[in-house]
């Protein structure tokens, strides 16, 4: 049993998982933007701004939001552990990853409900 | 007369500064030697080669080495499989401490074999003959079994090179699938417990460079994952 602080779910079974599911939400994400843009070929602000008013829109937004945060923690920290090997750089760098999740997090959320 | 060009990874930590690269001709008389041969060939030329055999026929697992940039074992490795444009050059196991030429330190890869208590463990009074098994159960240990640790898939995966001392690694990893999925053992519980961080099974990325690499055609990566089937079962 390696002891771990800093990963996202305290264990490793629960970012396997997590890490999983929030791939198959941001694929189906992609797959909705992608197939909506190639649906929309004279797409104009009214049309774009009208999809993010629907509030099934916002959720699934949200919904891709958070599971890219979630991922990029799972992912980004196995990275860090991986090439980082000094404790304090690591700690930093992995700090310095969570904070900005953070950030894009709540940024998302702004733009998904301030306009 | 058929040439074989040998380049060979040289290191004595008691006269040499830094490992180098030698070169060596060996008269292979057209045959399709073995690599274990060829490297006798060389140490009647230099005796003061060092490097570990001891079966010369695949069984014990002394022999596991780079050939040209793939890891196997020396003895049942063929130069036909190996050798290019008349060349063959041979290293350590990589990512393990080297003691001398092609030896290297085993010490973690044995520590992580440890860590996953390679033995049967159940606390019933033992029967006045053996702990019988169905037939059904005794083939699930197949595949898993045969490993002779020879060490040639942990030292092939990148995630074992960056984490030897929190990576079980793939041989450790099939060990401890097949007392998993023994029908004998009793500490499966104890046993997943030990094994649901991050690093321990989890840090393995599925890229099977221990798959290509077994020389007894093994499958750690589906060892990998049964435990990871078996943590998720286990869970909540």
């Amino acid at each position: 049993m390696v002891t771990n602080i800093t990963n996202f779910g305290r264990s490793g079974l629960s970012d396997w998982l997590v890490q999983r599911v929030s791939a198959i939400i941001l694929a189906l994400y992609s797959l909705f933007i992608v197939g909506y843009l190639l649906f929309h070929p004279g797409l104009d602000y009214a049309t774009w701004s009208g999809l993010f008013a629907q509030t099934w829109m916002r959720i699934f937004s949200l919904l891709a939001f958070v599971s890219l945060a979630a991922h990029a923690w799972v992912g980004l920290w196995t990275v860090t552990t991986d090439y980082l090997k000094p404790t304090g750089i690591r700690i930093a760098v992995q700090t310095v990853i969570i904070l900005a999740i953070f950030v894009f997090l709540v940024w998302g959320i702004q733009v998904l409900w301030g306009a | 007369m058929s040439n074989l060009q040998v380049s060979l990874y040289r290191y004595n930590p008691e006269t040499d500064s830094a490992p180098y690269m030698e070169e060596f001709q060996v008269d292979t008389q057209g045959r399709d030697l073995m690599v274990l041969d060829v490297l006798h060939m060389v140490k009647e030329q230099d005796n003061g080669l060092a490097f570990r055999r001891s079966c010369r026929e695949g069984v014990c697992g002394s022999d596991g080495m780079n050939m040209n940039g793939k890891n196997g074992l020396a003895c049942i490795t063929p130069l036909s499989e190996v050798v290019k444009k008349g060349k063959l050059t041979l290293r350590p196991l990589p990512g393990l401490p080297v003691i001398r030429d092609l030896v290297v330190d085993m010490g973690l890869f044995y520590k992580q074999y440890e860590r996953i208590q390679p033995y049967l463990q159940n606390d019933n009074p033992a029967p006045a003959i053996e702990r019988l098994q169905s037939p059904e159960d005794r083939d699930k240990l197949d595949g898993l079994y045969e490993c002779i640790l020879c060490a040639c898939c942990s030292t092939s995966c990148p995630s074992f090179w960056w984490n030897p001392d929190k990576f079980v690694g793939p041989a450790g990893l099939l060990q401890a699938y097949r007392f998993l999925a023994d029908s004998r053992d009793e500490a499966t519980r104890e046993r997943l417990a030990e094994l649901e961080d991050p690093f321990s099974v989890f840090r393995c990325r599925g890229i099977m460079n221990c798959v290509a690499v077994c020389p007894k055609g093994l499958n750690p990566t589906r060892a990998i994952g049964k435990i990871r089937e078996m943590l998720l079962a286990n869970a909540t």
